[in-house]
């Protein structure tokens, strides 16, 4: 195997890690404040997207040509009206359910997923069929012998990473990051320490729901196509990122999603008779893995009361 | 009531209530399936509604589940009699034949989940894959002639049992969320498997030989003078049957002390350890009988559809099968048949409505979890003397 390849292979590892990572931290920050899986959460991500792309439509028919200018408007209405719906999704399906049982939570938010979909399929005009995601960022490249590095995927990488690292200055050095902290780590306490409890678990809710549409729109402007089914796929490989990960756990999340991205790309340069078979390989690691560590690579620290 | 009282003055007969709704039930899935006209189906679904509102609220659903306690065996016996007789009844439609043997492999189906799920907390979301295991079982095995059909059934519990193995370890040791995503991996690592896999036909998929029974082929429609009989009707019969039988071993697992020990895993692992209950052979246990059950209702189906796709077996119909369980209540069979005909009938009855079931389907699901979280019909405190009547 040559250079080229192998580069070519870890290139698209790491775009792929960094957009697993941003859906993976969605996961671990909602399970972290309220101990719920928030299984719509790819769907979201899908609305997300679409929403760019209908704001790329809005902005091609007001005449604005400017590539920057519209990537700007696309993620500015898209992170929006994202973080918009997953603060409404928490406020109303979300907390109403939290004194039910844990699988109650999981199943309502897998049929919002599948309402969401099945919406955005039927009503969306022309739903049903993928569309073409603009290309926005320079679509130049440098070759480096056999390798062509795209400058859209250096930027894509750069800005994921940016937002993740964002993300961890949020959490660790910020008021709301230091409320979500204390939410996540006992909500009685959290509250007589003055803390507006349901207004951080809607924040929290909003900035995991921003940050995974950021992951759809990547998602788009690499592939240059979106459908209705991508949030599917995407929220199981980020669910599944999370937990390998260890729930609760920012960095679990981070890793996660960077070793399902490895996974799969080992699973297709391993397998080259057989790519196909890379999904298989990767999820089939994933139940290995589940099998050494039953809580994840970094464990929240728990322990059982009778 | 905790002192022991000699039984008030009953009526001389308690059943009859229960007896009159399995009646009025059998009746009403005739009318329902016979229906044909959309305005017909819509009046059809409102009477259930209010009649299900009116009955919750004059206390007459307690009553009935009160007395059903009272003479379970004869009234679980009027049941299987009343749906056999809408079986014959409908014996000409190939439709309505096919509608009432689905509801009854999903029954079935939701039994084993309700195993795992119901009885020990196992969240299972792959069941679509065991139920795929079976009927791709049935597929391969139906092309070999050797082997005598109605072992071609328990062949695919079998299998499905066998591909669960693999997953024991990590089921055992995980719980609560990171046990479903082993189940949610599990289920999409089977169908990209079937996909991609050319032996068992790729995205195509594969035929399925139709059953045989002591050399009568069930694709053969039964003939009687010149009655016009669909060849569902062979299936439909041995739907019934195999309902049957997994719904009494349900009921007797569950009064057993090994479904003592499952609940008692599911309220609490430690305290059930303490009591020297052994934790993982429960689990074990639970996860391979119920996979057993959804592979054989799998294997039928796939007989009686003829033809099996990957795209049949998806996270979606896993999702459903779980809804099943969650809609009719945990670890309560007779909810569990309710939802499995709400599933299934209603995105079938209302083809103006066709384009959008899944939407209405998921919105449906939705309310019912925010606004009665117990299922349609909550499980009770098991009965142990199923034909004895307590006036509590």
């Amino acid at each position: 195997m040559d250079f080229g390849l192998i580069a070519q292979y870890l290139a698209n590892g790491i775009l792929l890690g960094t957009m697993y990572a941003l859906v993976a931290v969605g996961f671990t920050l909602f399970f972290g404040v309220l101990d719920v899986i928030k299984f719509s959460h790819g769907d979201v991500l899908m609305l997300g997207t679409f929403i760019g792309f209908t704001a790329w439509l809005g902005l091609e028919a007001i005449g604005i040509v400017n590539p920057w200018i519209q990537l700007v408007g696309v993620l500015l209405c898209s992170l929006a009206g994202t973080a918009l719906i997953g603060a409404a999704i928490a406020n109303w399906l979300i907390l109403p359910l939290k004194k039910a049982p844990q699988l109650n939570t999981l199943l309502i938010t897998l049929m919002l997923g599948t309402a969401i979909r099945e919406a955005v399929r039927l009503f969306y005009p022309n739903g049903s069929n993928p569309k073409a995601f603009p290309a926005l960022l320079p679509d130049a490249s440098v070759e480096i012998g056999s390798f062509a590095l795209r400058a859209d995927s250096v930027i894509l990488v750069i800005s994921g990473l940016a937002l993740i690292g964002a993300l961890n200055l949020v959490i660790n050095r910020t008021r709301l990051g230091l409320a979500i902290r204390a939410v996540a780590q006992d909500e009685e306490t959290a509250r007589t320490m003055g803390i507006n409890y349901t207004l951080v678990v809607l924040a929290t809710f909003a900035i995991g729901s921003g940050v995974a549409a950021f992951a759809g729109i990547m998602n788009g402007l690499y592939y240059n196509e979106i459908n209705f089914g991508m949030g599917l796929i995407l929220g199981l490989i980020g669910f599944s990122a999370a937990i390998i990960g260890g729930l609760g756990n920012l960095y679990g999340a981070i890793l996660g999603g960077f070793l399902f991205a490895g996974l799969q790309v080992i699973g297709a340069a391993l397998l080259p008779f057989a790519s196909a078979y890379k999904d298989v390989f990767a999820f089939a690691v994933v139940i290995a893995l589940m099998a050494w560590k039953p809580t994840g690579l970094i464990p929240e620290r728990s322990s059982d009361r009778v | 009531m905790t002192d022991i009282s000699l039984p008030q003055s009953q009526p001389s007969r308690p059943w009859i209530s229960a007896a009159a709704v399995i009646v009025a039930s059998g009746l009403y899935s005739w009318a329902l399936l016979m229906a044909e006209e959309t305005w017909q189906v819509l009046s059809l679904l409102v009477l259930a509604v209010v009649a299900t509102g009116v009955a919750i609220k004059t206390g007459f659903v307690r009553r009935v589940e009160r007395d059903w306690a009272a003479s379970e065996t004869r009234l679980n016996r009027l049941a299987f009699a009343v749906l056999i007789a809408l079986i014959l009844v409908l014996s000409g439609s190939h439709f309505a034949l096919l509608m009432i043997s689905t509801v009854l492999l999903y029954f079935v189906a939701s039994l084993g989940l309700n195993i795992q799920f119901g009885f020990t907390g196992l969240v299972n979301f792959a069941g679509a894959a065991f139920f795929g295991a079976g009927a791709y079982t049935a597929a391969v095995l139906g092309n070999v002639l050797v082997i005598p059909p109605l072992l071609i059934l328990l062949a695919g519990g079998l299998v499905a049992m066998a591909i669960s193995l693999p997953l024991l370890i990590p089921i055992v040791r995980t719980t609560g969320h990171y046990a479903a995503v082993v189940t949610i991996a599990f289920g999409v690592l089977f169908r990209t498997f079937l996909e991609v896999n050319e032996i068992l036909g790729g995205p195509q998929g594969l035929m399925v030989n139709s059953m045989k029974l002591f050399g009568w082929d069930f694709y053969n429609a039964p003939s009687l003078g010149n009655l016009e009989i669909s060849f569902y009707l062979n299936y439909a019969l041995l739907a019934a049957g195999l309902a049957a039988l997994v719904f009494a071993l349900f009921r007797r697992l569950e009064r057993s002390w090994i479904g003592l020990h499952m609940d008692a895993v599911r309220l609490d692992e430690t305290a059930a350890a303490c009591f020297g209950i052994s934790v993982k052979r429960t689990k074990i246990l639970a996860f391979l009988l119920g996979n057993v059950i959804l592979g054989v209702s799998g294997a039928l189906y796939g007989m009686m559809i003829s033809f099996i796709a990957p795209a049949s077996f998806t996270f979606s119909d896993s999702l459903l099968l779980v809804s099943i369980v969650l809609l009719g209540g945990l670890g309560s069979p007779w909810g569990g048949a309710i939802a499995a005909a709400i599933v299934v009938l209603l995105p079938e009855k209302l083809q103006l409505l066709q384009e959008y079931r899944f939407l209405l389907f998921s919105i449906l699901v939705m309310l019912v979890l925010l606004f009665r979280p117990e299922g349609i019909l909550p499980r009770h405190l098991r009965n142990f003397f199923p034909n004895r009547r307590t006036d509590a």
